[in-house]
């Protein structure tokens, strides 16, 4: 059998319209993938200006007296940013317990069918529409839940820090789940040979490793919870006026949002301060916009820098 | 879990090797064994008892009815090709398989005479005592001190651990090249450093037994013999189990050797079952099966 010689001079150039289609195929998805930052640009964009109108007509000083009224031409930014702390606050008390429980049982814990049995329903949980919710929160929560208890209004904020934090619970959950399971089992192998108990791998070993995606995943939920809109819109009611108590009624800066953009409170009356009501919705956007972003990049930055090599 | 199947190819090749080739292979091993005892040390007694000891994963059995007794402040090596079941026999004696929900137990295994299966046995008490080295050095994300302290932590000991810590990376011989960076993370050590790290933390719980999984396969050479003789130096306090890829190791630290192989039955399952289980010296010299034989002169594996 004789080996036949290669082609000299060989011609490696390659085809070339194979080349061109490559080159096709790549901006194809080049504009794919700038299509998320022109979508953010444009986000800023339409927010900045009608937000910028805002700024220049209402006095930064009121900004932290007492009560987002719109119609009264009174923009509170501390009243709503107070509400949204709170809410989310006691969104992450109720989430973090439950979430990262059900993380460490579902990694650790549970046998194999269980598990093929949990993950899909908290999964559901986490489909579950935000403002099925909210209603839960105003009609079950407060009712059988809070009322019993605590001397708290009809609307109020805890119903909806607490339906938030069901709501984010899936997302912790699963999230820093993921980041649990992916520990070696070489790791936890180590432990049990040493003679460890469950909890005591799971805690002192498996955690620890995890511990940046499940920063990660809390700060992931923060984010989410402070966007959240419809169950504080149902469960917390309109009240524009400041609460230093969750018992009460009131607004949050989505919450300030929807109502004003549902349109219950545009009445302009002509009152000392020029300004449409209008333009504080953009501003309070922007507001949310920095801080999810913020709270974004934050979570990118905590994996990044606490990732556990193992 | 790493499973490495027996493959074809790997029988073929050794399956008719020149007569000199095997020759030399079982020679040397001959020459390796050749100034230790052929009787074996006297008057330890039995620590594992194990009577017709089978194990399952889920419907598969992995190896069946291993009857053997291992003794105190010795070391015994567990040899044969790969998948023929020395990780499953020696993950029974800490009971490391319970860990995995498929595997199931069968016949007897005993430790200081107690059943180890029994009703009334912890794993965590079991593994507090025998403590276990795996084949890929596993240190945790720690710093080398938090890695030593782990054991005697959980195991409840309190209060100032830094003698536990010299004294186990001392008789891990890392202590000299670790004392000044015991803070460093445990994974910024070398391969066959780590591995070190890994037996000075098993032994720091001060466990009567010290499992070892093919210890050495992921070290070079040198770091190789490091832990061989180290392991020589354990077994004064120690009875140790190993299992090793590496006859040559085998008959250099041994003092007994299990030989395993796996049998396959006319439906195609593969069983792993003990051989030949003799004072290392006889059974690299003048095994008895020809099984055995086979595998040490590398007609098999
Ligand atoms: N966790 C497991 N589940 C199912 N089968 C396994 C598991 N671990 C090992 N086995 C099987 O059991 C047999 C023995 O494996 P093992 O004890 O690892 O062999 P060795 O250590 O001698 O190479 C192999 O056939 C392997 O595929
Ligand atoms: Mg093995």
């Amino acid at each position: 059998m004789s080996v036949t010689a290669p082609q000299v001079p060989m011609d490696l150039s390659g085809d070339p319209r194979r080349q061109r289609r490559e080159r096709r195929v790549r901006s194809l998805f080049f504009v794919a993938a700038a299509l998320s930052i022109i979508i953010s640009a444009a986000i800023v964009l339409s927010l900045a200006g009608e937000a910028w109108g805002f700024v220049t007509a209402v006095d930064p000083a009121s900004y932290f007296e007492n009560g987002w009224l719109p119609r009264r031409g009174r923009y509170s930014i501390l009243t709503i940013v107070w509400h949204t702390l709170m809410v989310s606050g006691i969104a992450m008390v109720v989430a973090t317990p439950l979430g990262l429980g059900a993380a460490i049982y579902l990694s650790e814990y549970a046998r194999r069918n269980v598990r093929r049995f949990l993950k899909p329903t908290l999964e559901i949980l986490a489909g579950v529409p935000s403002v099925v919710l909210g209603f839960f929160a105003l009609n079950f929560i407060t009712p059988n839940v809070i009322q019993p208890l605590y001397a708290a209004d009809r609307s109020n904020l805890l119903a909806a820090g607490i339906g938030v934090g069901i709501l984010i619970v899936p997302l912790v959950a699963s999230v820093s789940e993921d980041a649990m399971r992916a520990v070696p089992r070489a790791l936890r192998e180590a432990s049990y040979g040493l003679g460890a108990k469950k909890w005591h791998t799971s805690l002192r070993v498996v955690f620890p490793a995890a511990i940046s995606g499940i920063v990660a995943a809390l700060i992931l939920a923060l984010s989410r919870a402070i966007g959240e809109t419809m169950v504080v819109a149902l469960a917390a009611g309109t009240s524009g006026i400041l609460t230093w108590l969750p018992d009460s009624s009131g607004l949050t800066m989505t919450g300030a949002m929807a109502d004003l953009a549902i349109g219950s409170d545009q009445v302009t009356s002509a009152t000392a301060v020029q300004v449409n009501p209008f333009q504080s919705l953009f501003f309070v956007g922007l507001m949310l916009f920095v801080i999810t972003l913020v709270l974004n990049v934050l979570s990118e930055r905590v994996v990044r820098r606490y990732r556990q090599k193992y | 879990m790493t499973q490495e199947p027996v493959t074809e190819e790997h029988r073929t090749v050794n399956a008719d090797p020149t007569p000199s080739a095997t020759d030399a292979a079982a020679d040397k091993l001959r020459d390796v064994v050749a100034d230790r005892e052929t009787e074996g040390p006297t008057g330890n007694s039995t620590i594992f008892g194990l009577r017709g000891l089978t194990v399952y994963y889920a419907d598969f059995r992995a190896v069946k009815e291993v009857t053997a007794d291992i003794r105190e402040n010795e070391i015994t090596a567990l040899i044969g090709p790969s998948g023929c079941g020395k990780s499953t026999v020696l993950r029974c004696f800490n009971r490391m398989n319970d860990l995995i929900e498929t595997a199931r137990v069968d016949g007897s295994l005993t430790y200081h005479g107690v059943d180890l299966y029994g009703k009334n046995v912890d794993p965590v008490e079991v593994r507090r005592r025998i403590g276990m080295v795996f084949q890929k050095p596993n240190p945790f994300p720690k710093s080398i001190y938090e890695n030593v302290v782990y054991g005697p932590k959980i195991g409840g000991m309190k209060g100032n651990l830094d003698d536990i810590v010299e004294e186990s990376l001392r008789k891990a011989v890392l202590w000299d090249e670790v004392k000044d960076k015991l803070d460093e993370s445990g994974l910024a050590l070398s391969g066959g450093q780590q591995q070190r790290l890994c037996i000075a933390r098993a032994i720091a719980t001060s466990p009567d037994v010290l499992l070892m999984d093919e210890p050495c396969s992921s070290l070079d050479p040198i770091a190789t013999l490091r832990i061989e003789e180290l392991m020589l130096e354990l077994k004064q306090d120690y009875t140790i189990v190993i299992v090793t890829h590496n006859m040559q190791q085998a008959a250099r630290v041994s003092d007994r050797t299990a030989f395993f192989t796996v049998d396959v039955s006319d439906d195609g399952q593969r069983t792993g079952k003990l051989v030949e289980f003799d004072v290392t010296n006889r059974l690299f010299t003048s095994p008895s099966k020809t099984e055995t034989e086979d595998y040490i002169t590398g007609r098999f594996g």
